[in-house]
């Protein structure tokens, strides 16, 4: 018997098993899409999905770097606090009157930075990841509370514009600025993971870290860049969010993490790691935001049904990640 | 063939660790163009001269020179740049990861620093035709055997221009076609002038394949020599450094002799056993001081039908009878409150806890028997610890070294006196010798011919057909997840007959009966 015979499976499955988690949630998008357009009619109008896209696009950035994190196999908690500490600092320096762009950049740096210190301590005291970020997610929500106890509005003139600026068609249908940030985001992401030997080692150490380190891949820079790509990804997040509210608010964005990781869960990435892709993240973000448009819609629902809703897909997607097997250890 | 100068030459290497002094002035050399077999017994140095090599480990003393230069290689990556490839016993490559990309991944092709896909499907395509290998390589090394992803693992590995290639213990989960066809890429490397260094326990491989010999016991070199002026057991006798008494003994054992137990109740009685997509439905009655061989192929089931028994499987249909009583063996704590043990195949993942003591891994399954509120005294502990690294020559004969300090084959006895000294009355060993050097194989050996004379019943499982011959009074041969034949081993049965049987199935089954 020769191996040549061996192949990977039945040749009637053409779907690999890696795309089926990515193509269910894009189903069930589609089919609340339709239940949403069914329902009421106004929810055929282009701006609704415009909207969700407004409302979510902090989110969507926050959950590409959560993806990264996930894809090795770890989880980072602090992305909700780090969002509201960038939101905060920024509020706070413009208010003391620094210039727009110089806050802009300071702003930037604080979540990598938080996010490449977390990274080395995970990988060089080979900590877990969990009780890390949860240091530095108390870390950062009490940097916010000491920056101030209050809510410091924004009225700076180019954060009022980056906040009113609208992108639109002749029709009306408009996007904010921080839709095409988070879409550049987006795109930037899906090609390191795709084409670049830092995306190519980050999914290879979510497959088997042993292996990665024995094939001489650099696991451990790797684990740092991917904390600190989720600090900048928080960061820009929490400028996103500053632009949306013009203000920080030392309370913003408490459970966001969890809200993230379910979106990246739903959107296919396997929470053990090596599976998953940042178009994923994308449906994942779109179908917490349409569960809140669906339930904003029908106007007598509590909004806490969104969180249920989330809940049991959460569980639902959990249980098919585990039935069709992509788990390789 | 080989070049007069060595590619490899490794001098007056040593190497400790806490407790343990692995290698003591060992040399070593490597010839371009030769498959040169690494030979010794467990913990006798082997993993650790690679890993020293490798720049795994640094060293305590000595040189290590890869052509006429110096070298001393900080990692796996280091020594693979500069040629010098590793392929471990568990196959390192990335499970979610596609075949070509496993190949590459670390020097991927690339323009402009984006990853050429293309480029690396191509790549591979044409490395896995120089290898024989015509599999889908975008497809996830996941989905295919185990001997497949070796051959990728050795792709990976030649790719980086390697002058030197480490296989260390490639085969140990091969069966007979997978190890002829490395063994055929073996040689069209060697030809191609890459020096293989080969580490493997199966003797017959050795003599089928290398060109010479380095022999290590204890740490340190016993000498090299050319395959062609090393009978195999003079081979044997300088792996274990002393007159061939164990195995002439084990030889000239004789064929164990039927036990008259056949008309008692048996031990355990299974009767049309089965799961799906495991094992289809088997009978089987074990006496007690009865030791029942399972033999067949890699993947025909045999693991299977020993985790059903002990209930680490829930069997779909079937009863089994122990003591004459029908019994539910629905987990793995009812098996053990019935007597029975079970010694895994796989001893790191299901086994051995590492960083435990010696002791402390030994008196794991009793003291969970005993319950947790009853402390088992430490000189009853010392006594049954002290008494099992005797009988079973555990090096270093320590309890209280930590286990990952052990090497493979000395962790399998450890888990193996972690069943005995439960004193179960049924001990399924599920191929306790693989990977292990034939003088504990031989005491293994003899350690089981001991315990079913002490009343014990054994179910024993092995891909060697001689030991399961030398040891079964009856033997069970499983073939294709089916078990097709019940052999009484009597002077009709030979190794040929229980090949046939495993070749032919059914037919056989049917002749017996």
């Amino acid at each position: 018997m020769s191996t040549t015979s061996l192949t990977t499976g039945p040749s009637w499955a053409k779907v690999p098993r890696r795309h089926v988690p990515v193509l269910a949630t894009l189903a069930l998008l589609l089919v609340m899409y339709g239940i949403g357009v069914s329902q009421y009619r106004a929810f055929s109008n282009v701006q609704v999905v415009f909207n969700v896209f407004i409302d979510n696009g902090f989110l969507l950035v926050v959950a590409v770097g959560m993806t990264f994190v996930i894809l090795t196999g770890g989880i980072d908690l602090s992305v909700g606090s780090v969002v509201a500490m960038t939101a905060m600092v920024s509020a706070w320096l413009l208010q003391s009157g620094l210039p727009a762009l110089l806050v802009l950049v300071v702003a930037l740096l604080i979540g990598p930075t938080l996010g490449f210190l977390m990274g080395c301590a995970i990988h060089f005291f080979d900590i877990q990841p969990f009780i890390v970020t949860l240091a530095g997610m108390f870390f950062a929500r009490g940097m916010c509370t000491f920056i101030s106890n209050a809510s410091i509005p924004i009225t700076d003139g180019f954060w009022t514009t980056m906040s009113q600026y609208r992108i639109g068609d002749p029709r009306g249908n408009f996007v904010s600025v921080s839709v095409l940030v988070a879409f550049a985001v987006v795109l930037v992401a899906a090609y390191v993971l795709a084409y670049t030997r830092l995306g190519r080692n980050v999914y290879a150490i979510g497959g088997n870290p042993q292996s990665a380190l024995l094939m001489g891949l650099p696991v451990g820079r790797t684990r740092i860049a991917v904390y600190t790509i989720s600090g900048l990804c928080s960061a820009i997040g929490g400028i996103l969010l500053s632009f949306y509210t013009l203000s920080g608010a030392p309370l913003i964005g408490v459970g966001m993490e969890l809200d993230v990781i379910a979106a990246v869960v739903i959107g296919g990435t396997v929470l053990t790691g090596g599976s998953g892709y940042v178009f994923g993240t994308v449906l994942g973000v779109l179908v917490l935001g349409v569960i809140q448009t669906l339930i904003t819609f029908d106007g007598s629902l509590n909004s806490w049904w969104t969180k249920i809703v989330i809940g049991g897909l959460l569980f639902a997607f959990i249980l098919l990640q585990r039935l069709i097997g992509i788990r390789y250890k | 063939m080989t070049d007069s100068r060595p590619v490899l030459t490794m001098t007056g290497i040593s190497k400790s660790f806490p407790g343990v002094r692995a290698l003591h002035d060992v040399d070593f050399r490597l010839f371009p163009g030769e498959v040169h077999a690494l030979m010794g017994e467990n913990g006798a140095g082997k993993s650790t001269l690679i890993k020293v090599l490798t720049g795994v480990y640094g060293i305590d003393e000595g040189t290590i020179a890869l052509g006429d230069e110096r070298v001393a290689f900080s990692g796996p990556m280091q020594a693979a740049a500069a040629g010098v490839s590793t392929v471990y016993q568990e196959v390192n490559l990335c499970p979610n990861l596609s075949v070509a990309e496993n190949i590459f991944i670390g020097r991927e092709p690339r323009r402009f620093g984006a990853v050429r896909w293309g480029e690396i499907r191509r790549r591979a395509r044409q490395l896995l035709a120089r290898l024989d290998l015509d599999i889908d390589v975008t497809a996830p090394v996941a989905s295919f055997s185990l001997a497949v992803q070796q051959m990728v693992a050795i792709a990976r590995a030649i790719d980086v221009r390697a002058r030197v290639l480490i296989l260390d213990e490639p085969t140990s989960s091969l069966d007979a076609g997978e190890v002829a066809q490395l063994f055929r890429i073996m040689r069209q490397l060697r030809d191609d002038g890459i020096a293989i260094l080969f580490v493997t326990h199966f003797l017959d491989q050795v003599y089928g394949i290398a060109d010479r010999i380095t022999v290590l016991r204890n740490g340190t070199l016993v000498g090299e020599y050319p395959t062609a002026e090393l009978p195999q057991l003079a081979l044997v006798e300088k792996m274990i450094g002393k007159e061939l008494d164990v195995l002439e003994r084990l030889d000239e054992h004789p064929r164990r002799e039927l036990a008259a137990l056949e008309g008692g109740t048996p031990f355990v009685e299974v009767s049309e056993l089965s799961r799906k997509g495991a094992v289809a439905p088997f009978s089987l009655t074990i006496h007690a001081g009865e030791v029942v061989g399972l033999a067949g192929l890699l993947g025909s089931g045999r693991t299977e039908v020993a985790r059903l028994l002990f209930g680490a499987d829930r069997a779909d249909r079937g009863q089994v009878a122990v003591g004459g009583r029908p019994t539910g063996l629905r987990t793995p704590v009812q098996a053990i409150d019935h007597g029975i043990g079970f010694c895994s195949e796989n001893r790191r993942a299901e086994g051995i806890i590492a960083d435990l003591s010696v002791r402390e891994n030994m008196i794991l399954a009793m003291q969970a028997a005993r319950g947790w509120l009853r402390p088992i005294p430490r000189r009853r502990q010392d006594e049954l610890v002290d008494k099992y690294i005797k009988a079973l020559s555990i090096r270093p004969p320590n309890p209280d070294v930590p286990v990952r300090n052990l090497s493979g084959g000395n962790q399998q006895k450890v888990l193996l006196a972690r069943w005995l000294i439960t004193e179960p009355r049924l001990l399924i060993l599920d191929e306790p010798t693989r990977g292990i050097d034939v003088g504990a194989k031989a005491e293994i050996q003899r350690l089981v011919v001991q315990l079913s004379d002490g009343g014990m019943a054994v179910l024993f499982i092995s891909a060697e057909l001689e030991e399961v011959l030398r040891l079964s009074h009856k033997i069970a041969v499983m073939r294709d997840r089916e078990l097709v034949a019940h052999l009484t081993n009597d002077d009709t049965v030979d190794a040929d007959r229980v090949m046939q049987t495993i070749a032919s199935g059914s037919q056989r089954e049917e002749a017996n009966q």
